[in-house]
């Protein structure tokens, strides 16, 4: 394919999946279903193809929008990083759709179906459009329909906790999107531009000139923290474990690995292409995301290590490695933010694998959902078990798996910082024991013989067979896979990473 | 910063004032319905704020009248488009938040949220 054509399709992936989100309205479930998997696929295509694009000519490029120039059009701007990051978000959700699709049937309404599948559109395409966009405004419009429609994914199966987790979730959303729109307009107030590359120029000349210091920083700080409270960064994460504790596990899986990391991406644009990273890094609004970054991982994991309900206990170690993903940014090293995106890759490949695991657990177990109820679930459905167990495995750091390398690479980029070296290598000692004590307790105990329990509480115990779902135990294989894959493959993606990041300065 | 800039640019300060009493609303207040009041005085601070950075004293709307082109004679048309969007934005948010009210009241028939929660955590499906 030429590549003027090519160019057009990050642009096509937005139109598509912004469309087909009412196109499903109108649809049946099933039909809805099968456009919404097809439209995944494409985009996953589309992005693959601007992927090897981009990479075979060495660089990114600008598209105009309504072909108007620069300060006056709307612009998309794709280089490796992006592409990378859309395909691998369209990968994920693809197989997080498939894996939680026996569940979805069973806990959703006949009626409603289609309607989730608004909402899944709605959420890709919007994912795009924070992944693509060169355009703080429409960067933001984009953040809040990705808040409404995981809003609506998280409240689609509707009893007391994810209605009540819906509302905590958009309150908490309002006010971090309130602070960015207004970081947004002070920003736009001194520079007088919306492009990204065009307020970088002028925040370089205000910078040289010295001039409108506090209200520069007022305004980075305002995004930032908005960024931080709708990514969900310790202490504004009280509403994450009912939302993904009680919502449909197809939901439970998007929400932790893609819509906190959707917003996290913008926040590194941010970083880089609209302010700067050499202003960001002298500024001490790294060391408060050093800081609360820690805390992020001490608190979640600590929480999680005394939570019972297992798919509470998968969210509140999201909360930790959120944690870990603003650590790397409180670091203040390219090598730092290199880190976090890796984790971002490595903890949306796992996380997701560790709910559609926990879902097929819960189901072998009588829908329980309490540790205690599910012993000895890895002999009664053998595939989440040993699903579950990589997911575990990779979270703890174990070699071989996605997990380990995050791991590494923080540690690695610390070991340059003399400050901040100490607390982030005894941090991530630490976080490595309590994943251990949470993750290893809950593989013991799908693991321990259904001997030891007495016999009136196996009620409604079956098992599940590889063959009772093919198309759930392929979706584990390739989440296995994929772990694999970072875990043992892990230099050219870093190195692609690092590519596409040097290309956003 | 002295009283002078305050006092000139007092158009401003009342923004903030406001985000400040919207988001401590929002954040703050039990009732729902006075969480969603706090959610709207909050953005509607940000489209004052808006209006007022395109704003320039004496200069018309930018619509073209007379057949008058001069840049002199207009607004900046750019932060009103923005205030469009950004109504159109909290218009939809507080549709939704409305809606999600509305099923939580004929649920606990209560707006306290904390009182919902309560009721939630009890096992009150």
């Amino acid at each position: 394919m030429t590549h003027d054509f090519v160019q057009n399709f990050p642009l096509f992936c937005i139109i598509l999946t912004l469309f087909s989100g009412p196109c499903c309205m109108i649809l049946r479930g099933r039909w809805a279903r099968y456009v919404n998997l097809g439209v995944i696929s494409a985009v996953g295509v589309m992005s693959l193809f601007v992927l090897l694009d981009v990479c075979a000519r060495g660089g990114s490029y600008v598209y105009m929008m309504g072909h108007f120039p620069a300060p006056w059009g709307n612009e998309i701007r794709v280089g490796p990083l992006e592409a990378f990051m859309a395909l691998f978000f369209c990968i994920i959700m693809l197989l997080s759709m498939i894996g939680g699709a026996p569940q979805r049937l069973r806990k959703i309404e006949a009626s409603k179906e289609n309607l989730y599948y608004v909402m899944v559109n709605l959420l890709l395409s919007s994912l795009l459009a924070l992944i693509y966009t060169n355009d703080l405004f429409t960067a933001y419009v984009f953040v809040e329909i990705n808040t409404i429609s995981a809003c609506g994914m998280i409240m689609i199966c509707q009893n007391g906790h994810t209605l009540e987790a819906a509302t905590r979730y958009m309150i908490m959303s309002l006010l971090g999107s309130g602070l960015l729109l207004l970081g947004i307009c002070f920003l736009y107030g001194l520079t007088g531009h919306l492009l990204m590359s065009n307020i970088k120029e002028a925040v370089a000349q205000l910078v040289a000139a010295g001039t409108y210091h506090a209200p520069l920083m007022v305004a980075v700080g305002l995004m930032c923290v908005g960024l931080a409270i709708k990514s969900a960064l310790f202490p504004f994460h009280s509403w994450l474990p009912d939302a993904y504790g009680y919502s449909t596990v197809s939901s439970a899986a998007i929400l932790s690995s893609l819509v906190s990391k959707g917003y996290i991406f913008l926040l590194i644009k941010i970083f880089y292409r609209v302010i700067g990273f050499d202003i960001i890094c002298n500024s001490k609004i790294i060391n408060i995301f050093f800081v609360f970054g820690i805390a992020g991982m001490m608190f979640g994991s600590i929480s999680a290590a005394r939570e019972t309900n297992i798919r509470r206990m998968i969210a509140f170690s999201s909360v930790a490695q959120i944690g870990y993903i603003y650590m790397g940014f409180g670091l203040g090293t390219g090598m730092g933010v290199l880190a976090s995106i890796y984790h971002i890759l490595s903890h949306a490949a796992t996380k997701s694998l560790l709910f559609v695991s926990a879902a097929g657990l819960s189901e072998s177990s009588a829908d329980s959902r309490e540790l205690a109820d599910l012993t000895g679930a890895g002999y009664r459905n053998a595939s989440a078990g040993m699903a579950f167990t990589v997911g575990a495995l990779s979270m703890v750091g174990f070699p071989l798996f996605s997990g380990f390398i995050s791991k590494i690479l923080f540690a690695q980029a610390a070991v340059n910082q003399s400050g901040k070296m100490l607390p982030t290598l005894i941090a991530l000692a630490l976080s490595t024991i309590l994943n251990v004590i949470y993750f290893m307790r809950a593989v013991i105990v799908i693991y321990t013989p259904l001997r030891s329990i007495p016999a009136e509480r196996r009620e409604g115990y079956r098992r599940i067979r590889m063959s009772t779902y093919p198309q759930i135990t392929v979706v584990f294989g390739c989440f296995v896979l994929l772990n694999l894959v970072l875990g043992l493959m892990s230099q050219p993606i870093v190195e692609l990473c690092a590519r596409g990041l040097g290309m956003f300065g | 910063m002295s009283v002078g800039n305050l006092s000139a640019n007092y158009q401003e300060a009342i923004a903030m004032i406001m985000f400040a009493i919207g988001f401590s609303n929002l954040l703050l207040q039990k009732n729902l319905i006075k969480k969603i009041i706090g959610f709207n005085i909050m953005d509607s601070s940000v489209y004052l704020f808006l209006a007022l950075k395109g704003y320039i004293a004496g200069h018309h709307a930018a619509i073209v009248t007379d057949g008058v082109q001069s840049v002199d004679a207009y607004i900046n048309p750019i932060p009103s488009g923005l205030v469009l969007t950004g109504i159109v934005v909290s218009v939809s948010v507080t549709a939704l938040m409305l809606s999600l009210t509305i099923r939580l009241y004929s649920r606990y028939h209560t707006l306290d949220l904390d009182r919902i929660t309560t009721e939630v955590k009890k096992g009150g499906f």
